[in-house]
């Protein structure tokens, strides 16, 4: 008896498994040639004037790929919304929903706020997803050694507060001359608006200006209360680090409070139609780091004319494509498309993991040719990353409000690495002791 | 017809004073438990751990705490987010300060700092009641949202403003997977409902309800409301103070004071109202409802491959989530726990309601 069940049950474990090779050798067959990109959005809440223009760009860059080069080397991208409203909650939630979609699961993250960077940064280390954040997060994350997922590419806020040190510094005559004078930052009074307040204090040492604090609650409709001291306190500058609604409040308090616009400054984040429209012909004079893309068309404009927006596949609206932000949208979708792009050399033309694509991503040169063939010539600075430097660029220039459009200023500025890069060694390390992270080393991994 | 308690006789006083006294209750519970422990981490997708069960377990415990206070004591605040801060960044301290300690020992000394600050916002409460209380329990709120974004002290002097934690572990035992941590939480919660539950059953919550009921009556029978609203304000904010420290180490593992706001009290104190006040499972059916739902209705849409667009999806769900918070409370003001406790009733004389 005992004899004659076993082979039953060997052949029936033996027809179950077979079953079960061919049922996952039909998935694997069945998985799609696609790379999964999850879209983190916020078009509606607080931030939504703003969010609605970056996700237009994000999303009709991925559509643009599609329909122009039939996806990223013959892989299809899919992508799918997830809804944050800016809320750091939501945005993990949207993360967790997504991060295990489509055949490799989400090929990278850019959640656009500073907030919800955080949060996720310390999944990227279980999970090995890489986090995008153009322009936006954790300024100690270009240390690829400790933060081996996060790409801060572009620049971060320190750079950004580097560079509207030396803007000023050289419209008073020299750096030495800040001395005595006084500084306001206007911040939003979250991860994001304190980001800088470290490379201020820090040139503030050296150069002996007065730096002020002055925090605005979220979401910044009412700045009353900060304006009046900026009344009492006549700062020589006011550097704005808004967002959303807190732009345009912040442009509108500087008019009735009758500081002079032309000594205002914004972050990138600052310096969007939306945010100086409200105010109209009186915003006129007020300044903004631009840094990835202004706004304009350019070659991939007419692209996404004829093969998206033509077809009546745009996300947006016609006209509004080329703001500055649908730009910086299109940008920061440009970035991981690239990334993908890189890293498919290395392991061919097929759907990649996070993990690979970080690859992709530590070793993008996009250089000026390159930008040019994109047709984004004239939209960003090049950007050359490797496993030490997730950065890849630091460059920035200033642009004005006339009254009707943004006019980018001539003068190209680089942030100081001099000053920034032990903030940065000290920083990761702070954060790899807290977490208890060990570093990787680069030297193996190239 | 199933659910009969017929024929059970009960001949002692401790058959008498059980927790669950119906045998078919403590069957259902012990089938829910091994279910919870057992079964769903089998069953649950990792999703469903990280953004639904995990936020569900720690917002059902800083529901219970609040509900201690608001249900049983019939003290009103609407700044118990404040404490599960507390509770949060001295967790944060203590785990960064004193790296030896054990995290079990962590979650106990911050629910202590949480309770000592609770009892310390609890004293207006001796004089002021109803709505002036919500008000100036209010000042919780702002004051820890202020001093946790203004004190670099707390934050370790980091330059957002943000911490973050190491990964938890507890005798050797890393809580990293979904599966891991939902496990610690639960069994947590669990400890924590039974003890509260045991609270509320003895002399201190019978001294809290006193106190709701008619404070001058319980006064004249011998009730000191200095010492049952302090205690209730203690036990309340100790349970928020643990709460606050899970939020921040299992839950969201870095966090600015941002994630502790207004709405999160808010939040607490609807999960209450619409579970039900002076009731735990209410707690538990509050955090539930306030949970689970936004995240369901956010995704029918996709599920049923409906094409609207992401802002229209989000939009309808805060409009149906605020219709149904109206539908329940106008059909059961009592929360989702009256709700319940009356369809027990319909089951003890179903099939045959006389």
């Amino acid at each position: 008896m005992k004899f004659n069940t076993q082979p039953g049950l060997r052949t029936a474990i033996v027809a179950v498994s077979a079953a079960v090779a061919t049922l996952s050798g039909a998935q694997a067959l069945a998985q799609a040639k696609e790379q999964f990109f999850p879209v983190l959005v916020y078009r509606t809440g607080a931030y939504a004037p703003n969010g609605i223009p970056f996700a237009n760009g994000y999303v009709d860059y991925l559509k643009l790929v599609n329909a122009r080069d039939g996806g990223i080397g013959g892989v299809k991208i899919t992508f799918e919304e997830c809804e944050t409203g800016y809320a750091t909650d939501k945005g993990v939630e949207c993360y967790e929903r997504l991060k295990g979609k489509g055949p490799t699961g989400a090929t990278v993250v850019q959640p656009l706020s500073t907030g919800i960077t955080f949060a996720l940064t310390d999944k990227t280390f279980t999970d090995k997803i890489p986090l995008i954040t153009a322009g936006y997060g954790r300024a100690d994350s270009v240390d690829g050694t400790v933060f081996g997922f996060n790409f801060p590419l572009g620049g971060t806020y320190w750079d950004a507060a580097d560079m509207l040190i030396q803007h000023v510094g050289k419209k008073e005559g020299g750096l030495d001359k800040l001395k005595g004078k006084k500084i306001a930052l206007v911040y939003h009074d979250s991860p994001y608006g304190k980001e800088p307040i470290p490379l201020l204090q820090e040139r503030a040492k050296t150069h002996g200006y007065q730096l002020l604090l002055l925090p605005v609650t979220h979401p910044g409709v009412e700045q009353k209360a900060t304006w009046l001291q900026v009344r009492q306190q006549r700062p020589d500058y006011v550097f704005l680090w808004g967002w959303g609604v807190m732009n345009s409040t912040s442009i509108k308090e500087a008019v009735a409070t009758g500081y002079p616009r032309e000594k205002m400054y914004g972050v990138w984040w600052s310096g969007a139609e939306p945010d100086v429209s409200p105010a109209g012909e009186s915003a006129k004079g007020y300044n903004a780091l631009v840094f990835l893309a202004p706004a304009g068309q350019g070659a991939v404009h007419k692209d996404m004319m004829k093969y998206v927006y033509d077809k009546g596949q745009g996300t947006g609206k016609k006209e509004d494509v080329g703001e500055v932000l649908y730009n910086r949208g299109m940008v920061s979708a440009m970035m991981a498309v690239e990334g993908v792009k890189r890293a498919q050399i290395k392991y061919g033309k097929k759907p990649l993991k996070g993990e690979e694509v970080r690859w992709g991503l530590e070793n993008l040169a996009i250089d000026a040719a390159a930008i040019k063939k994109l047709g984004l010539d004239g939209f960003m600075m090049p950007v050359s990353t490797s496993c030490v430097d997730h950065a890849g660029a630091r460059a920035a220039a200033v642009h004005t409000w006339d009254g009707k459009k943004w006019v980018v200023g001539k003068e190209r500025y680089e942030a100081d690495m001099s000053i920034i890069k032990p903030m940065i060694k000290a920083s990761a390390e702070k954060y790899a002791a807290e977490k208890k992270i060990t570093k990787r080393d680069c030297a193996k991994e190239q | 017809m199933l659910y009969r308690e017929n024929g059970q006789f009960k001949s002692t006083y401790v058959a008498d004073q059980q927790m669950l006294p119906i045998l078919q209750d403590r069957w259902f519970m012990i089938g829910l438990l091994v279910f919870a422990f057992a079964g769903v981490p089998i069953l649950a997708s990792d999703y469903l751990f990280l953004s639904i069960l995990i936020p569900f377990l720690i917002l059902t415990l800083a529901a219970i705490g609040l509900n201690l206070l608001v249900g049983y004591c019939g003290q009103i605040s609407i700044g118990h987010a404040a404490f599960m801060s507390v509770g949060a960044y001295a967790a944060y301290n203590l785990a960064l300060r004193i790296p030896q300690l054990n995290f079990l020992v962590v979650l106990v000394l911050a629910g202590l700092i949480a309770a000592l600050v609770g009892m310390l916002f609890g004293i207006p409460s001796l004089r002021i009641k109803g709505l002036y209380l919500a008000v100036a329990t209010l000042a919780a709120q702002f004051f820890m949202d202020w001093v946790f974004a203004r004190v670099k002290w707390f934050t370790n002097y980091n330059s957002s403003g943000s911490v973050s934690t190491a990964p938890v572990e507890l005798f050797g035992w890393a809580i990293e997977t979904p599966t891991d941590k939902y496990l610690f939480l639960l069994g947590v919660l669990v400890v924590f409902t039974l003890i509260a539950k045991n609270l509320v059953r003895g002399h201190l919550g019978r001294e809290w309800m006193a106190m709701r009921d008619m404070d001058v009556a319980a006064e004249v029978i011998g009730i000191r409301p200095v010492y049952a609203k302090l205690t209730a304000f203690a036990v309340s904010s100790f349970y928020c103070g643990v709460a606050g420290a899970l939020w921040g180490f299992i839950y969201l593992g870095s966090w600015e004071p941002l994630a502790f706001n207004l709405t999160l009290s808010l939040n607490l104190l609807f999960m209450i109202i619409i579970g039900g006040m002076g009731s735990l499972l209410g707690s538990y059916f509050g955090a539930a409802f306030i949970v689970i739902l936004p995240i369901v209705l956010d995704q029918i849409p996709l599920w049923f491959g409906i094409p609207i667009s992401t802002a229209m999806a989000s939009h309808l769900a805060f409009m149906i989530f605020g219709g149904l918070i109206v539908f329940f409370l106008v059909v059961e003001p009592h929360g989702l726990a009256r709700l319940w406790a009356i369809g027990k009733e319909k089951l003890r004389l179903w099939p045959f309601p006389h």
